[in-house]
Order: C-alpha cells, then sequence, then structure tokens
C-alpha cells in the first residue's frame, strides 16, 4: 500500500495546478465564457503544448500511457479553475471509447489531431425518453451498401458544437455500435446551447446520415462494452473534478469565514458556521480517498472496478451538494451571484452529480452489484 | 380539538376557489406551472386583478382595503391562491410598506401612497442591506444629513430586488452615527427618479436580472418622506420584519409543487423514462417529502390558531421559517434529480430546463428575510432562553 505520488507525478499535478492558477482565474474563465465559442481556444493549445491532450492515450497513438492516477491530478486542477474546455469531452469521454474501442487504424486516423489540440470530438449518446443512463439507444443505424445510414436525435451531447468528429451511439441489428461521424456531414443538424454550468451542450438530430464501413467503432454490438469500459474511465475522472471544485470552493469559503465581518466579529467566530466548515472538510477528504479508489480501480478487475466507481460517483454527488449547498448558504447572497466563482462552482458539483449517473443511480447499481464490498 | 374547517370556512374556500379559477389569466397560470420568469407587468396585472377584488391587501387594517378575516381564513386564502399557480403580488408593497404606512404612516403619507401600493402603482423595492450590513443590518451606514427641509444621501444598498423596475423605494438610512448602532437609523421614502441614484444589474446564478446594486451620491429627500421619527427607523423595520408571519413558510407553494411533482413521477414512469425500481425510490422520497410536509402544514395551523386565541407564538414564525425554506428547497432537488442530464441546457421552456435554475434560485430562501442561522439564533435566545 503506498498512497504517495511518485515525483513525476507530483510535477505533474503541481505544473498544471499553477498553469490553471495562473492562466485561468475567475476573469479568465468569464471572458472565455462570453466568446463566441464561449470556451478558450488559447487555453486549449496551451493544454496541448504541455501535453496534457495526449496523457491518457498509448504510446503508439503518439500519446503518453498515463495511468488514472495522472488523470486524477489533471482533472483536479482542471475543477480548481472550473475549465469549460473539453478536455473531459475530447480527451476522456469520446477519447475513452476510441481507447477502448477503436482500431489502429482509426486511432491513427483521429488521436494525432487531438493530441496537437486541432480536433475536437463528442460523444452523442444520451436521447430523450429514454431510461436514464441506459447503454441503449433508439437512434438507429442500418447497413447501406459499405456503411451504415444513421437515424436519431441525440440531448446532452458535452461540446456537441465544437466538435469535428462526433461518437453516435445507434443501434444496429446485432446491438449497440458507435459510429464516427463528420459533424458537417449530410443529414447532422446541431442545435448549440449552453450547460447551467457553463460548458457548452448541443442536441444533435441525425437524418439519413450516411457513413462508411469504416466509421463503425468496434463492431456491430459491441458498443455497449465499450460505453460500460469508457463510462467508468470518465467517471472517475468527474470524481477528480469534483473533488478540485470542491477544494476550490472549500478554501474560498473557509476565507470568506475568516474575513466576512459581521456583528463586529468575523464570522467564522460562530461555531454554528464553524461546525459546517468542518463538516465540509469532512465531505472533501471522504471524496478524495474515493478519488483515488476509483482512479486505482480503473485497470483491475472489472467487477471490482464497477463497484469502486459506482461507490466513488455515489459519495461525490451527495459531498458535492453538500459542500456547493453549504458553501452558498455560508457566504449569504454574494453566493448566488453570477460574479462570484463560489456559484459556479456550485453549479459545476451539481452538473457532475447529473452526468453519467447520479447519486441515486449509483446506489442503486451497486445494490444490484452486491455492494462496495465483494462477499467472502 | 377539531382538524375540519367549519362549513362557513369550506363555503369561503370554495368561493376563493372559484375566483382563482376564473380570474387567472392562462398566461399567468401557465409561466407560473413553467416557472419561467414573471415580468413586471405579469405582476402588476395581477395584483390589479386582486384589488379590483378587494383581495390585493387583505392583511391589511380594514379601514385601509384589508379583510376582516379569521387566520383561518387567511390561511385558506394563500393555500388556494398556491394551488391555483397564481403568482403572489409584489411582496414590497403587499408585506412591508404598506403594513408599515398604516401602522406608521402620517396621514398625508397614508393619502398619497396607500390606495397607489394596494393596486401597484407604484413599484416599491426595499433599501435595507448595504455591503457591510447584511445579517447585521443595524450597522448599517450610507448617511442621511439633515440640509434645511431635505436630507442629503450618501452611500449604497445592495441586494436591491427589482430596483430597476421601482417607483420608489422604502430604505433605512443613517442620521446619526454618535450612539449604539439601532439608534440614528431613520425610515426614508425616496422616489427613485431623484438626482444622484444609480442603479446596477447584478447578475445571479440562476441567470436571472433581479438584484441590484443602488448607489446613492447627494441624492436630496424631502424631511416630509419620514416614516416615524428620525432617528427611530430601527422600530419601524422591526415591525416591517416581524409583520408577514402566517405565510412565511409558504406551505400552499410547497403542496402546489409536491403534486407537480406527483404527476411528473406518473408521467415518466408511464413513459418508460423512470424504470420500476427508479419509480419506487422517487414514490418513497414524495412520501418523506409528505409527511414533513404534513407535520409542518399542521404546526403552521397551530401557530396560526394560538394567535387567533392571542397565544404569543412569535418564534414559532422562525421555525416556519427554516423548516418552511427547507421544504421548498428539498422539492427543488426532486425536480433536479427528475430532470437529469437532460436538465443540463437551458435553453427550452418546460420543467426540464427550469429545473436547475429553479434549484439554484431557491438557495436564496435560506438567506434573505433573516438566515436561516439567524432564525435559529432567535429560537436559541427567545425560546429555549440561551
Ligand atoms: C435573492 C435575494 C434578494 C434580496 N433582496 C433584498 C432586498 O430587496 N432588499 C434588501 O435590503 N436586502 C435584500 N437581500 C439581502 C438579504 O437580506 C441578506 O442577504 C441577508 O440579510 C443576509 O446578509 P448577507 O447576505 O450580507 O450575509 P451575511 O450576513 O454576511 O451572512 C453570511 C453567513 O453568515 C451567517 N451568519 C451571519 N451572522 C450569523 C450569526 N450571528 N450566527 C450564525 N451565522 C451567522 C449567515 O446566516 C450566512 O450564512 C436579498 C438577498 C437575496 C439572496
Amino acid at each position: 500500500m503506498d498512497f504517495e505520488l511518485t515525483d513525476e507525478q507530483k510535477m505533474l499535478s503541481e505544473t498544471v495546478t499553477r498553469f490553471v492558477a495562473e492562466t485561468y482565474d475567475f476573469s479568465k474563465r468569464e471572458h472565455a465564457l462570453r466568446s463566441a465559442d464561449g470556451w478558450s481556444r488559447e487555453a486549449w493549445a496551451a493544454l496541448a503544448e504541455m501535453g496534457l491532450l495526449g496523457l491518457p492515450f498509448a504510446e503508439e497513438d503518439g500519446g503518453f500511457g498515463g495511468s488514472g492516477v495522472e488523470m486524477m491530478l489533471i482533472m483536479e486542477a482542471l475543477g480548481r479553475g472550473l475549465m469549460v474546455e473539453p478536455y473531459f469531452a475530447t480527451v476522456v469521454l469520446a477519447g475513452g471509447v476510441l481507447r477502448h474501442g477503436a482500431s489502429a487504424a482509426q486511432r491513427a486516423a483521429i488521436v494525432p489531431g487531438v493530441i496537437a489540440g486541432e480536433r475536437i470530438l463528442a460523444l452523442a449518446h444520451d436521447e430523450a425518453g429514454q431510461a436514464r443512463h441506459t447503454l441503449a439507444a433508439r437512434t438507429t443505424a442500418r447497413p447501406a451498401g459499405d456503411g451504415w445510414i444513421i437515424d436519431g436525435a441525440k440531448i446532452a451531447v458535452i461540446h456537441g458544437q465544437s466538435a469535428g468528429t462526433l461518437i453516435v451511439s445507434a443501434t444496429t441489428g446485432e446491438g449497440l455500435g458507435l459510429f464516427l461521424v463528420d459533424a458537417r456531414a449530410d443529414g447532422v443538424s446541431i442545435e448549440a446551447t449552453r450547460g447551467y454550468d457553463g460548458v457548452p451542450v448541443a442536441s444533435v438530430r441525425l437524418a439519413g446520415v450516411a457513413v462508411g464501413a469504416d466509421a463503425l467503432i468496434g463492431e456491430a454490438g459491441t458498443g455497449a462494452a465499450i460505453l460500460d469500459r469508457s463510462f467508468d474511465e470518465a467517471r472517475a475522472a468527474l470524481v477528480a473534478e469534483a473533488v478540485g471544485a470542491m477544494a476550490e470552493t472549500f478554501d474560498i469559503t473557509v476565507d470568506y469565514l475568516k474575513t466576512r465581518q459581521q456583528f463586529g466579529v468575523a464570522i467564522g467566530s460562530f461555531q454554528a458556521l464553524q461546525h459546517r466548515a468542518v463538516d465540509m472538510l469532512m465531505q472533501l477528504e471522504l471524496s478524495r480517498s474515493m478519488a483515488v479508489l476509483a482512479a486505482l480501480s480503473l485497470d483491475g478487475d472489472a467487477d471490482q472496478r464497477r463497484r469502486n466507481i459506482a461507490a466513488a460517483k455515489a459519495q461525490i454527488g451527495k459531498s458535492g451538494r453538500m459542500v456547493g449547498q453549504e458553501a452558498v448558504q455560508m457566504h449569504g447572497a454574494i453566493g448566488i451571484t453570477a460574479e462570484y466563482k463560489v456559484g459556479h462552482a456550485f453549479k459545476r458539483l451539481t452538473a457532475i452529480d447529473a452526468l453519467l449517473g447520479d447519486r441515486d443511480h449509483h446506489l442503486a447499481r451497486l445494490v444490484e452489484l452486491g455492494g462496495v464490498y465483494p462477499a467472502e | 380539538m377539531n382538524l375540519e374547517f367549519t362549513p362557513e370556512e369550506i363555503a369561503f374556500r370554495d368561493e376563493v376557489r372559484a375566483f382563482f379559477r376564473e380570474a387567472l389569466p392562462d398566461d399567468l397560470r401557465r409561466k407560473m406551472i413553467n416557472r419561467e420568469h414573471l415580468e413586471k407587468d405579469d405582476t402588476v396585472r395581477w395584483q390589479r386583478i386582486l384589488n379590483a377584488r378587494g383581495w390585493a391587501v387583505t392583511h391589511w387594517p380594514v379601514a385601509y382595503g384589508g379583510q376582516a378575516w379569521t387566520p383561518a381564513q387567511r390561511y385558506i386564502f394563500q393555500e388556494e391562491m398556491a394551488l391555483a399557480h397564481a403568482p403572489e403580488g409584489s411582496p414590497f408593497n403587499v408585506n412591508m410598506i404598506g403594513p408599515v404606512l398604516c401602522r406608521f404612516g402620517t396621514d398625508e403619507q397614508k393619502r398619497r401612497f396607500l390606495a397607489a401600493t394596494a393596486n401597484l402603482d407604484i413599484w416599491w423595492c426595499q433599501g435595507f442591506s448595504e455591503p457591510g450590513a447584511g445579517s447585521d443590518l443595524a450597522s448599517l451606514k450610507t448617511s442621511a444629513v439633515r440640509d434645511g427641509d431635505h436630507y442629503v444621501l450618501n452611500g449604497q444598498k445592495i441586494w436591491t430586488t427589482q430596483a430597476q423596475h421601482a417607483d420608489w423605494m422604502f430604505g433605512l438610512f443613517r442620521t446619526d452615527g454618535s450612539g449604539k448602532k439601532q439608534q440614528g437609523i431613520t425610515f426614508l421614502l425616496l422616489d427613485m427618479k431623484t438626482p444622484g441614484i444609480t442603479v446596477r444589474p447584478i447578475e445571479t446564478i440562476d441567470g436571472g436580472h433581479d438584484a441590484n446594486e443602488v448607489f446613492f451620491d447627494d441624492v436630496r429627500v424631502p424631511v416630509a418622506n419620514v416614516v416615524g421619527e428620525e432617528g427611530k427607523g430601527w422600530d419601524v423595520a422591526k415591525h416591517l420584519l416581524g409583520s408577514e408571519r402566517s405565510g412565511i413558510a409558504r406551505i400552499g407553494l410547497s403542496k402546489e409543487r409536491l403534486s407537480q411533482l406527483r404527476s411528473l413521477e406518473r408521467r415518466l414512469a408511464a413513459e418508460g423514462v423512470l424504470t420500476p425500481a427508479e419509480h419506487e425510490r422517487l414514490a418513497f422520497k414524495l412520501a418523506e417529502v409528505e409527511v414533513e410536509l404534513r407535520a409542518l402544514e399542521l404546526t403552521q395551523l397551530r401557530v396560526v390558531s394560538a394567535d387567533a386565541h392571542g397565544g404569543g407564538a412569535n418564534a414559532a414564525a422562525s421555525i416556519l421559517k427554516v423548516k418552511g425554506t427547507e421544504m421548498q428547497q428539498r422539492m427543488t432537488e426532486l425536480v433536479l434529480e427528475l430532470a437529469g442530464p437532460a436538465g443540463l441546457a437551458t435553453a427550452g421552456h418546460d420543467w426540464v430546463s427550469a429545473a436547475a435554475p429553479f434549484y439554484f434560485t431557491m438557495r436564496k430562501v435560506s438567506i434573505f428575510g433573516g438566515s436561516n442561522e439567524i432564525q435559529k439564533n432567535i429560537i436559541a435566545k427567545t425560546m429555549l432562553g440561551l
């Protein structure tokens, strides 16, 4: 057992954390949100330059073969900055599908562009009116000549409007398939909006979209297994991002308790608030522990991975809500203004719970899987 | 003890219910159901409909347009209003400045303001809080210095809800800084068009623009606009803050939301969006909320009835505020959970896209009106003697 980071990991963490603190403060983030894209190409280029976009990809694909721990460190740092750039959408989520499902030829065609920061990917899986977090889709892909014709509609596509390439889940005759779709292809229409957390999000319609045989990732019917694996990796990343957002929220709140004066004293002198700040700290530390568990579970036994990831996601659903709500409350009115970072962290923490299964979903999943601790 | 309404009360309920059904414009009902933002004009329109019926300011003294209702009638009225999806009028007019003027206003102030306030011909805002004076309101600093027949105001208010729409402000200003902080505060009425007033909007996390900063730069206010006496504004403010008791928990609103949640629950289960297991979990949570809501409702009725029998239930208002706001917030969590990832997108005009902004904005209810921490301090002090 060893909870120490290696020197290299420490350096990675320090570098990314410093990068976020120095180049992506709250006003920079506001600026990015107000830009036409709604996110910062400049910050994205900087992430590419630091090699972070290639971190989880294999060395033979031009990446660094980073592990879950490195991903955790990066996501925590990005979480502190509440970064709205497509790191999660492209590198983690869609990238995960490529890592766990795509052929060498597909990866060779796409991954280098991603690593260079030139190519944005988005995963289009969720649909309206479907059971939540199902691995099935109503969108269909039917064989046509050498390729496929895709029809359907997707919602909650994170950074769908930013992406050049979409990965679309669709039901084939043999089960769920995942398809690479050019976002500019005929029949694709994208309705761009923004999530309440500031992150761009889109609805995507696919009307008779023709793709070639080489668009299919894995085989027709392996889509669910690929998503299952990729989603767990993405959940671990979200857990780490939540830890970053919570840590930032906690620090700002404690600072505020020390500086805000009412009744002639710092409000942090009231025990009613002290205990609640301590409760926040406890939730943060529990979440941090679960982020480590999640990061270390990715490459092990699949059954144990699922249990651990579900446990971690359930934990941060609870902690994130508690930390966000308490931070807002202890700030008073300033906590709910858009001009202050805490409210935005609260919103991002809310979104993280909603993504890829909320707390209830994962608790139920744990019940199905037989609990956190495997039976003797 | 008896939980039944009397036949008279039931007849009253039916009358109120019928009125709301007929009088509430459809577009307003729809906006309320979808949690859409109400425009100023929406609120004005509705308050005038209520006022025409004599029901805009029911708890004001009868002489000024109020109704001599029993506490049970007031309770029924509020509950029916919420169940009908009717908006509330302007709280600043109805619950704050109106009762204050009825009690402390000069004859001239009453003549000038009361009828116009009830009809929302004047839109009021509340200038109490300042950057340095929130929970500790009495530490406010914005100054009013006497100069002949006028005061000259300098300083800043903050969080002033809907100041951008307001015709007039009622506020607290420091006319004397030499004594205890509760002394030397004066309650003033000012025309928002007076030169030297600047309103700056503050955006909130739900994307709304209801909050503002208001700056005063040598703003001249006639001495005739003092309410009560110079330097005695704190007493007026205390009266105002304590005046609206019976509706503070907003049970009717929570009941209406619960019934909306129930129909959503059924619809989503029928559509297969909720799996049977998810449905069961949700039903369980709703049952839990319902138990607490019923307990709170009965507590409120006990308070109301103690009021009617002259019992001193003042600190009970703090209990109702804390538990009532917790209930309102809990309801928004459940809707948020139901919306799921589809609720991320903020475009659209349905309950799904309204779920998250509503959850965010309702965090305010435990902050304003005396934060829930301050309410608990009041309970500890006045009920427990701690
Ligand atoms: C949406 C909204 C609308 C508003 N509209 C208006 C308006 O129209 N006009 C107006 O004048 N004001 C308005 N307010 C301001 C409101 O009255 C204040 O927010 C409130 O008084 C709290 O003050 P504060 O925000 O400065 O928080 P603070 O007083 O700084 O409190 C910060 C935190 O410390 C806690 N705290 C403070 N003192 C104690 C204590 N003694 N013990 C334990 N905990 C304590 C508080 O509960 C809170 O959690 C509005 C506020 C909101 C959120």
